[in-house]
């Protein structure tokens, strides 16, 4: 299967972090973050410009909040800017983020790293088709 | 205008928020789940390791790269601008008909990042780590990658010292392509060794 990919910035304050060349990143959820993005730009239900404009407002947002000595979070950045063009586009509110996030936060121990667990065997995969 | 709150909240971290989304994007059908995860494997794996890919598909292509690349894998492979932290000291293992490489690290996950990118999961797996060295055709077996009896298998166990890639070998079928095709073939998987390259 062919996935399309997109033109990611490659210098710019919307230039995902790299290393050699290579997208990174830090955490699961931002590999997720990544991914949700990407379905929905692929799928039409947002489109990337309106996204790349957002993650630069959110961006500098930071830079000028931001205290000497905070580190940077690129894709806490990226997060903001999706949420917030969902909640223009009338999808997703943020409240209803806040409220299932909380939901979340409430599950027992063990159940709250679902994302870790279950994306990461990916063995035979090469193998389909 | 935008609704965004930068709640101090600290339950609410960006993970919890980002499967949050997440769920309810997919229960509104506005995503699916297997695209997402397309998505992610593609920018994670396939774009990846493209920098190895390049480095294996000259090497099937100019038989002087090929001799230099095994002779001296770090300058070799830092000739074609690969270079950097995890890459210092490169050693290139050939995989022929009679001989399959498979490399781990049993300590930790020392792995090539100039060449590779970031290590997979499965490869920083303590079951991999220890599985690989003990039994090695069985766990290359799970992989889909059968060998014969006669053919020698040889485990690397990476350092902080020494990172290996493997260059497989070249499928049969391919004399007609070109370098950037043969690029496309070349897979992670395959320069860790757990698979060899196939044809699509």
């Amino acid at each position: 299967m062919t996935t399309p990919t997109l033109e990611l910035d490659v210098d710019g304050p919307a230039a995902p972090p790299r290393s050699n060349g290579e997208l990174v990143f830090a955490e699961p959820w931002e590999g997720r973050a990544f991914g949700l993005t990407m379905a929905l730009v692929h799928g039409g239900t947002i489109s990337y410009e309106t996204f790349r404009a957002a993650l630069i407002e959110r961006i500098t947002a930071w830079e000028e909040a931001a205290q000497p000595g905070e580190s940077f979070g690129y894709y806490r950045c990226w997060l903001q800017a999706l949420e917030q063009v969902l909640a223009g586009a009338g999808l997703v509110s943020a409240r209803e983020v806040g409220e299932r996030s909380t939901a979340f936060a409430a599950r027992p121990a063990g159940h709250d790293h679902e994302h870790d667990d279950d994306h990461d065997h990916d063995h035979g995969r090469d193998h389909v088709g | 205008m935008t609704e965004l709150r930068h709640t101090p909240d600290p339950t609410l971290s960006p993970a919890l928020r980002a499967e949050a989304l997440e769920s309810l994007l997919l229960e509104r059908g506005l995503v699916d789940e297997k695209t997402i995860e397309t998505f992610i494997r593609t920018y994670e794996t396939a774009v990846g390791p493209m920098n190895g890919a390049k480095v294996v598909a000259k090497a099937w292509t100019d038989p002087e790269y090929r001799r230099w690349l095994l002779e001296d894998g770090t300058a070799a492979i830092a000739s074609l601008g690969f270079k950097g932290p995890q890459g210092e000291h490169m050693v290139v293992l050939e995989n022929t008909p009679g001989v399959h490489n498979v490399v781990v690290c049993t300590l930790c996950s020392c792995y090539p990042w100039p060449v590779l990118g970031l290590p997979p999961s499965w490869y920083k797996d303590p079951a991999y780590r220890s599985r690989v060295v003990k039994e090695p055709r069985a766990v290359l077996a799970e992989w889909g990658t059968e060998l014969a009896p006669d053919v020698d298998v040889r485990v690397y166990d990476s350092s902080s010292e020494v990172r290996y890639l493997v260059l497989p070998e070249r499928p049969p079928g391919t004399e007609a392509m070109s370098e950037e095709e043969l690029a496309a073939l070349v897979t992670r998987d395959a320069m860790v060794g757990v698979r060899k390259v196939a044809l699509p």
